[in-house]
């Protein structure tokens, strides 16, 4: 997917002047905050649950090496194929090449980050096979030539009009010439539609919410069942995941499964939950005959053994951005990658750089409500800080935001100078402003006075003035 | 029939009062609303004469060495006290969660910072966790509404604290906003660095706030009182906006803030 994530702020404007992104951001927020809510409330262990998936996570990522030659280990012994892919371009000539070894016309996707991550439909369309997304949010923003503004919600930022337009605009040549209006009519719609490409696919492609070592299982969370049939009815199944998917055990998943949908969507478990192990067996009655994982590393690896190194943890259930008030503000297109909210504001700059993704980190006031409900306790917020290190280290932190802070420092760290220096701004502003006791402008903090009135002071002098003046006395 | 008396460390009584520069610029009267209060609990109350910043400007914006520099000054001028005291959630914040993770590479300063983490709290949550203040001798007619701040509620747990004792306070009634632990955009530098994203955050708190139908907006924390009040007055709201010390400490008829004097 291309980056627009350097034109954050033009990014910003458009989002905060979109009526009907702005519409559905106010029933997200509130929708699954709640319901994350009250899931966790009816789950008396969760708190625990939740340091039990940091402890699991952290554990596979300790070992990963391990865990992950144990997997190919199984899955090799299943009679199935472990493709490493270094690079986004390893991962994309993989897939390519294995959809031609088979003559694939179109491929069906089930919903898959990682290979938004890698471009993938754009490859495949260039080499004239045809990617089907099966997800039903996924198919409505590859109708509209969209990328998700959601890891799980994909068509989040869309009204209910704006799928029946869009419907309407794409079914009709197919003979679905009524705009719907009804919710069920629209997914009943997209079912049928749906239903024949899946018949007809060549490739079955999914991600994967967790491979598991022990088994040599990829494992799929869905609430629509699109990816039983990506991975069931074509002849050939290619499991798209990144490298810190896999956990140890079978048992491990289970732990996982408890947080991530009450994480995610509020739900218990998801409505699907499937293991694929291997290519179809000889007294299987369906499945695929070739059985194929691509693993990709994009970049991960250089972050274990260092700080950042939680990252890896997240199993992608989008509990932060759902609480993130900044996502709930300008939504998830705006970041301008794949990966959007606080975890975004972290993975971006690794994945893709923090000349590209700067703004991202910085794009937070820290309120560290994304920790408090992340799952597997990533410390989002200190993730962040260590960008914004990164940045002040490198100089691309803005010119006049270093000479700002500089200057401030160096009066910070002489305490009689700032006292003094308090005083005197303390002292003009509390004057200019003691008529109506607020500024509507100030000179210099634009930022601030376009949107808000600036108090100013009350007449006395600074707290420190005071003091000193009365000898420790109040006044 | 007597119950056992209940074993508690005695609580400290020469306190540090760290003013933090927001209030000391723009809003004394939390300091000596914090002295005020500290008083009544039987503290004796000093304010070191070296403090100025926490560092979090710095902190915030990546410039670490600046941030050490800060942080070491802010050691030694409250090294020897039993107990320092912040009005603020994010500076105390600072203070607790923060200095110690700055001198990872310095065991001696570490150690100096983690000493004085453990003896830094929060104004309400020192009032009422340490000192056991159940009460406070106040009068404030009015409706209130409390925004927690974000540090303070999920760095620090002030959360059930200044509603205790704001509960104790004669003629004020509490009405809750639908999303209280939301934050309302303030962010530091954020709010200047993003201010469209900022002021679409502290637009949605100032209708939170107004469908309370409070006449009054507490908190504890000077950046977020300033952001939330100057958006409600930019938007012609009449509630005022005070910090939570002012109400406890029995002076909440001064001037609110953003409120010239003449008015009171």
């Amino acid at each position: 997917m291309q980056s627009t994530a350097h034109d954050f702020k033009d990014n910003v404007g458009a989002a905060l002047a979109d009526p009907n992104l702005q519409d559905s951001l106010a029933k997200l927020k509130v929708g699954f905050s709640e319901r994350r809510r009250q899931a966790a409330e009816r789950l008396p262990e969760f708190e625990a649950l939740r340091d039990r998936a940091r402890d699991i996570k952290d554990h596979a990522l300790a070992n990963l090496d391990f865990y992950l030659e144990e997997f190919e280990r199984k899955v090799m012994a299943l009679g199935g194929h472990v493709h490493w892919a270094p690079t986004a371009a390893d991962a994309r000539q993989i897939i390519g090449e294995l959809c031609r070894s088979v003559g694939a016309r179109t491929v069906a996707k089930s919903k898959s980050m990682v290979a938004e991550e890698i471009a993938l439909n754009e490859h495949l369309e260039a080499l004239g096979i045809a990617p089907i997304e099966t997800d039903l949010g996924e198919y409505i923003i590859q109708l509209r030539h969209e990328p998700p503004s959601h890891i799980i919600a994909p068509a989040v930022h869309l009204t209910k009009d704006q799928v029946a337009d869009t419907f309407l605009e794409h079914h009709a040549p197919l003979g679905f010439t009524r705009r719907l209006t009804e919710r069920n009519d629209l997914v009943a719609e997209a079912r049928h539609v749906l239903r024949q490409k899946f018949l007809d696919a060549d490739v079955g492609l999914t991600g994967a919410n967790f491979l598991v070592a022990e088994t040599g299982s990829s494992m799929l969370v869905t609430n629509e069942g699109n990816a039983d049939l990506s991975n069931t009815l074509p002849k050939m199944h290619i499991v798209l995941a990144s490298i810190e998917k896999v956990i140890p055990t079978l048992e491990d998943a289970a732990v996982l499964l408890r947080v991530l949908a009450r994480s995610a969507t509020g739900q218990e478990s998801s409505a699907y939950t499937t293991l694929n192990t291997g290519p179809k067996r000889n007294d299987d009655l369906d499945g695929p005959s070739a059985y194929h994982v691509v693993l990709l590393d994009n970049g991960r690896s250089s972050v274990l053994g260092t700080k950042m190194q939680d990252m890896l943890r997240c199993i992608r259930c989008g509990a932060c951005m759902n609480h993130c008030p900044v996502y709930g503000a300008i939504g998830g297109h705006a970041y301008g990658w794949v990966y959007p909210g606080p975890i975004g504001a972290v993975l971006t700059p690794q994945l893709i750089g923090v000349e590209e993704a700067g703004d991202l980190p910085n794009a937070s006031t820290f309120c560290g409500r994304c920790e408090s409900v992340c799952p597997v306790r990533i410390p989002l917020p200190r993730l962040m800080r260590h960008w914004r290190e990164r940045e002040f280290e490198r100089h691309l932190t803005p010119w006049t935001a270093r000479q700002g802070l500089a200057l401030w420092a160096w009066f910070a760290r002489r305490p009689r100078l700032y006292r003094g220096m308090a005083q005197i701004a303390n002292r003009m502003l509390a004057m200019c402003g003691r008529a109506e006791g607020r500024y509507r402008m100030l000179p210099l903090a634009g930022g601030w006075t376009r949107f808000r009135d600036f108090p100013a002071p009350p007449p006395g002098g600074t707290f420190h003035a005071q003091w000193a003046r009365t000898g420790g006395k109040r006044p | 029939m007597s119950t056992p008396p209940e074993v508690r460390p005695a609580p400290p009584r020469r306190v540090a009062l760290f003013v933090t520069c927001l209030v000391d610029l723009f809003r004394p009267a939390v300091g000596f609303a914090a002295v005020k209060l500290l008083e009544q609990a039987g503290c004796t109350v000093e304010v070191p004469p070296l403090q100025v910043c926490c560092g979090q400007p710095a902190y915030n914006s990546g410039d670490r060495a600046s941030t050490r520099a800060i942080a070491a000054q802010v050691i030694d001028a409250f090294a020897g006290f039993e107990a320092v005291v912040v009005p603020s959630g994010s500076c105390g914040g600072m203070l607790v969660h923060h200095y110690p993770g700055l001198f990872d590479d310095d065991p001696g300063m570490k150690a100096r910072a983690e000493d004085l983490a453990r003896r830094s709290h929060e104004l309400t949550s020192f009032l009422v966790d340490v000192l056991g203040v159940k009460t406070v001798a106040a009068r404030y007619d009015g409706t209130v509404t409390y925004h927690d701040s974000c540090s303070g509620l999920r760095e620090l747990g002030v959360k059930e604290q200044p509603r205790r004792l704001l509960a104790s306070v004669e003629g004020l009634r509490l009405r809750e906003m639908q999303t209280p632990e939301i934050c309302c955009g303030f962010g530091g530098t954020f709010c200047v660095k993003y201010p469209d994203i900022s002021n679409a955050m502290v637009g949605e708190k100032s209708a939170d706030v107004v469908a309370t139908g409070a006449d009054t907006l507490l908190a504890g924390d000077l950046g977020c009182l300033m952001n939330m009040a100057g958006k409600l007055q930019r938007e012609g709201r009449h509630v005022r906006v005070r910090h939570v010390a002012e109400v406890l400490a029995g002076m909440g008829d001064i001037a609110a803030i953003g409120e010239p004097e003449a008015k009171r």
